[in-house]
């Protein structure tokens, strides 16, 4: 049962988070650097070039890379201090099994003795249960290599179905969306074409914070004279010097875009031939807006009237134009219909194809594009194709050399693999570099879940809050201790560089798949030498797919500063920019517009709980903490939730700057203490979401996921707000 | 594509363009990276007032020509290189009287009492003596901090650099740039009224 061994308050005791607050050996301990390493930062979807310096097998400070042309040597605070991660004392280094009676609450065992306990739990839940009771939850962090392998992994030695990946908590929505409108999943453009635009629209992306390189793009934008949008819930760091600031209450995007579009129809800013030659259904995105005013807009989404005149004009009338998007407008039940709507601002104008033109998802996590295209995903198999479709499922059966009957079908969603154990549907779980008690929603009903398992096991490199629960814990790799590509959120394969081996008894996270697989009497299908080879394979699996990396090798990848992919073909140049020519992906080549209605969120205010809570991020942290929590720098920057609330809001319920405050939702509560500021709507509070136990924003949001691409509604729940007891500063 | 190295003969400069700046500390963090500092960040970044805004400032040396900071220094403990970067007070030498803290117009240096020593922006002379830029120009997100050649700014950013000052009567000539909308007088509140700043979240009907 995969409860707590010990307390939690020993648990962080002996694994942490602690504090690296230097390199190894101090500040002062002028270490001869042995080599520096070019690779990439590990934290974001911007996947910005660094060099790491190694001294003795440890990494002890980094360098820019200037020549890296994406990010010319910028970094962000996670990124400077990335190299801390390593030489970590929480660092796991050798396999451990859960024992209430070992100091610490887990006992170390051999690797022997850690994998034999996997695999006969993993033969006996499935001897018991069926096959589907064995799932596995993944992380985007991984490289393509591992995400390739653990999708073929999960279908072939595991033979399940339930294999999903934390981009579902990410991404997802804009992923469906962009295969729906578009026939692909990928940005369509390279960031170099955001300094080409007119007119910059940030719809739902914190850019300052969680993509802080994206800002010196728009500036070199802004600097040739182009007008900046930014629509958000907050005056975020970046709307303070924009030209036009949308402030859109959580979860009303797609009435505003919906707005905007009637705007460019009314007013006629439509590039007609564009709509003529290169989509169909305009008519049908046509009549979704017809009563779309800016009127019955502003009361939806508390942006002025006025101001959506503006945004439509700039937009409409501009000869070029990108818009970016990112969770803001992505994690809602209607994710997929906001990125629908936004796409539909692009295909009516005609900005697509061209230079400085485009309507982009900023990917998220650090390798959220790669990982969601070769069978990470519930529903997927490798170059982004479909499991269902028996087509895809032959040429991917040939490839990996067995019956196309042997591949299982499409399982469950992440949130939804959470509901079936706690339903106990599902059994057993391994899931690597995935926290979900901190990163899903509603955390109670996630532990609830963790604890019905009849067996847990997890591979990371650090003890995470969910990994806590397992029963057997599989030390693993950190990022720069093994090699492999990624794949930026531009599109952009590149190449992750090894600097140092793993600690201790930890091993790379493929090999201890590849054992496993054998142990399991699958090995014949998991030969590989190096991950090059299992980068060769992904290649040819992807082959004709959407994404296709035929011609993509290691050598070009490195010589070419990356490689953009469709590589469709050895000695294919790449494709940086996707849509040149009008032409889209779908067979028809034609792009899809699509009928938004508008509809709201999940769950609406009332008197009990009458004011949206919306979560985020914020610059020092990433994602669910694991890594950006135990570096000193980082935490001394942003060290817990604040609970961002407006003066007016706040004066209303007797709140001041400092005070505790005690937000509560159907699911929980939490206490915390509130940030007074300007920035943020009167209606809506803000907390972010990196932190744990009764620290986690997840105690209060809801379960409701999206009906096409199952992501959960982070951006939108109900609360109140009231001062906690004895909670004046 | 940026420079990566520049030569003697490449006269680079620092530009500081606070207008920019997003608060994302990188500059902070990376300064304490720098080899020489060994920890220390010796960047200042200010946050203005967060109740109101997100507006954050960050501010290195300004390396006056004529430093007043050496200037009031009863110990003579600051001294300047040949390529005019300011240094930290001596450590010998310096008394931690906090003249140099109270007197700077920029408001740069600062006592550190873990070091009994005035500590503050060196430029990253290993670095720039080096071609390299500094370290918190190198890393800066949004290039608010921002090094390279005028020739190089002229062609590719908004604004006007300036090294001159007054504070008073004093005028001060420095060795770091700012960015100013136009030359002449600044109006500190130009582009501020009149757009939706003065209400953002259309409070006042």
């Amino acid at each position: 049962m995969a409860r707590l061994p010990i307390s939690e308050e020993e648990l962080i005791e002996r694994f942490g988070p602690h504090l690296n607050e230097a390199p190894p050996g101090g500040w002062n301990a002028d270490l001869d650097i042995d080599k520096v390493v070019e690779t990439h930062c590990c934290f974001c979807g911007q996947q910005c070039g660094i060099k790491l310096k190694v001294h003795d097998n440890e990494v002890v400070g980094f360098e820019p890379w200037y020549e890296f042309p994406f990010n010319e040597g910028k970094l962000c605070p996670k990124g400077v201090k990335r190299y801390l991660q390593g030489s970590h004392p929480d660092r796991l280094k050798h396999p451990m099994v859960r024992d209430e009676t070992a100091p610490g609450g887990f006992r170390d065992v051999t690797w022997d003795e850690a994998l034999s306990t996997v695999v006969s739990e993993i033969q006996r839940i499935q001897a018991t249960y069926g096959d589907d009771a064995f799932a596995m939850l993944s992380g985007v962090s991984l490289t393509n290599e591992k995400s390739y392998l653990i999708g073929k992994f999960a279908r072939l030695a595991l033979h399940t179905a339930n294999l999903d990946y934390n981009g579902r908590f990410c991404m997802v929505s804009a992923g469906a969306a962009n295969k729906k409108a578009l026939g692909i999943d990928r940005a369509s453009n390279p960031w170099s074409d955001i300094p080409l635009a007119d007119v910059v629209w940030v719809a739902g992306a914190n850019v300052a914070e969680t993509f802080p390189i994206t800002t010196s793009y728009i500036w070199r934008a802004r600097d040739r004279g182009a007008r900046l949008i930014v629509q958000d819930p907050r005056v975020v760091p970046l709307a303070r010097t924009a030209d036009l600031f949308l402030p859109v209450r959580p979860g009303t995007d797609s009435a505003l875009f919906g707005a905007v579009l009637h705007l460019l129809i009314r007013n006629d800013w439509l590039d007609r031939t564009f709509i003529d030659a290169h989509t169909v259904d305009f008519d049908q995105a046509m009549a979704a807006v017809a009563e779309m005013t800016p009127a019955w807009a502003e009361a939806i989404t508390g942006a002025p009237a006025a101001r959506i005149e503006e945004a439509a004009e700039l937009w409409g009338t501009s000869a070029t134009g990108m818009l970016l998007h990112a969770r803001g407008i992505e994690q809602h039940t209607k994710g997929v219909d906001n990125v629908l709507a936004a796409i539909n601002l692009g295909l009516a104008t005609g900005k697509f194809g061209k230079p400085g033109c485009g309507v982009t998802t900023i990917t998220g996590q650090g390798n959220g594009q790669g990982g969601r295209e070769h069978g990470h995903k519930c529903d997927q198999l490798p170059g982004n194709r479909d499991i269902t479709n028996p087509d895809d499922r032959r040429f991917v059966a040939d490839v990996w050399q067995v019956d196309e009957a042997d591949i299982p079908g499409k399982g469950l969603p992440a949130e939804e693999i959470i509901e079936a154990i706690h339903d106990g549907t599902i059994k057993g779980l391994l899931s690597i570099c995935f926290n979900p008690l901190v990163s899903a929603p509603d955390t109670q009903f996630t532990k609830e879940a963790l604890e019905k398992l009849e067996f847990y096991s997890a591979i990371d490199f650090f003890l995470s809050e969910s990994a806590e629960h397992a029963d057997v814990v599989l030390p693993g790799s950190l990022h720069e201790e093994d090699e492999g590509t990624a794949t930026s959120g531009e599109g952009r394969i590149i190449k992750i560089n090894q600097a140092v081996e793993p600690p201790g008894e930890a091993r790379r996270d493929w090999e201890i798949l590849l054992d496993i697989a054998q142990r399991l009497g699958r090995g014949e299908h998991f030969r590989y030498d190096n991950t090059e080879e299992i980068f060769e394979e992904l290649c040819r699996a992807s082959s004709g797919g959407r994404a296709d990396y035929t011609g993509a090798t290691w050598q070009r990848i490195e010589d070419e500063y990356g490689l953009f992919w469709p590589v469709p073909s050895v000695g294919h140049p790449g494709t940086p920019r996707l849509y040149e020519g009008g032409v889209f992906n779908h067979p028809d080549g034609r792009a899809r517009f699509h009928g938004v209605p508008y509809r709201p969120s999940a769950e609406s205010v009332d008197d009990d709980y009458p004011i949206l809570l919306t979560t985020g991020r914020v610059v020092s942290q990433y994602l669910s903490g694991t890594q950006t929590r135990r570096i000193g720098g980082l935490v001394e920057q942003y060290p817990e939730p604040l609970c961002e609330i407006h003066p007016i809001l706040a004066d209303r319920l007797g709140i001041a700057n400092g005070d505790l405050v005690t937000v509560r939702s159907r699911r929980g509560e939490m206490t915390l203490p509130a940030a007074v500021v300007k920035t943020i709507r009167p209606d809506t509070v803000f907390i972010p979401y990196h932190w744990p136990g009764d620290k986690a924003a997840n105690q209060l949001t809801i379960r409701a996921v999206d009906p096409i691409a199952h992501m959960p509604e982070f951006k939108v729940a109900a609360v109140s707000v009231r001062r906690a007891e004895g909670g004046a500063k | 594509m940026t420079t990566t190295r520049y030569g003697v003969d490449d006269r680079p400069v620092f530009v500081i363009d606070q207008s920019r700046c997003i608060g994302c500390e990188a500059c902070v963090q990376a300064c304490a990276e720098c080899g020489t500092h060994r920890g220390q960040s010796l960047i200042h970044l200010e946050r203005i007032d967060r109740v109101v805004s997100t507006q954050t400032a960050p501010m290195v040396c300004m390396h006056c020509e004529d430093p007043t900071c050496a200037q009031v220094c009863p110990a003579d403990a600051i001294k300047q290189t040949e390529e005019g970067i300011v240094q930290s007070a001596l450590k010998p030498r310096c008394i931690g009287c906090s003249n140099c803290v109270l007197a700077c117009p920029f408001g740069v240096p600062k006592y550190v009492a873990d070091f009994d020593q005035m500590m503050k922006c060196d430029m990253c002379t290993d670095r720039t003596s080096e071609g390299y830029a500094p370290m918190c120009a190198s890393v800066c997100p949004s290039e608010a901090l921002w090094y390279g050649t005028p020739e190089e700014f002229a062609a590719t950013r908004r604004g006007t650099i300036v090294d001159n000052w007054l504070f008073g009567r004093q005028s001060v000539h420095t060795k770091v740039f700012a960015v100013v909308d136009d030359l002449g007088p600044i109006d500190a509140l130009d582009g501020m009224t009149g757009t939706w700043l003065d209400d953002p979240f259309a409070l006042e009907g």
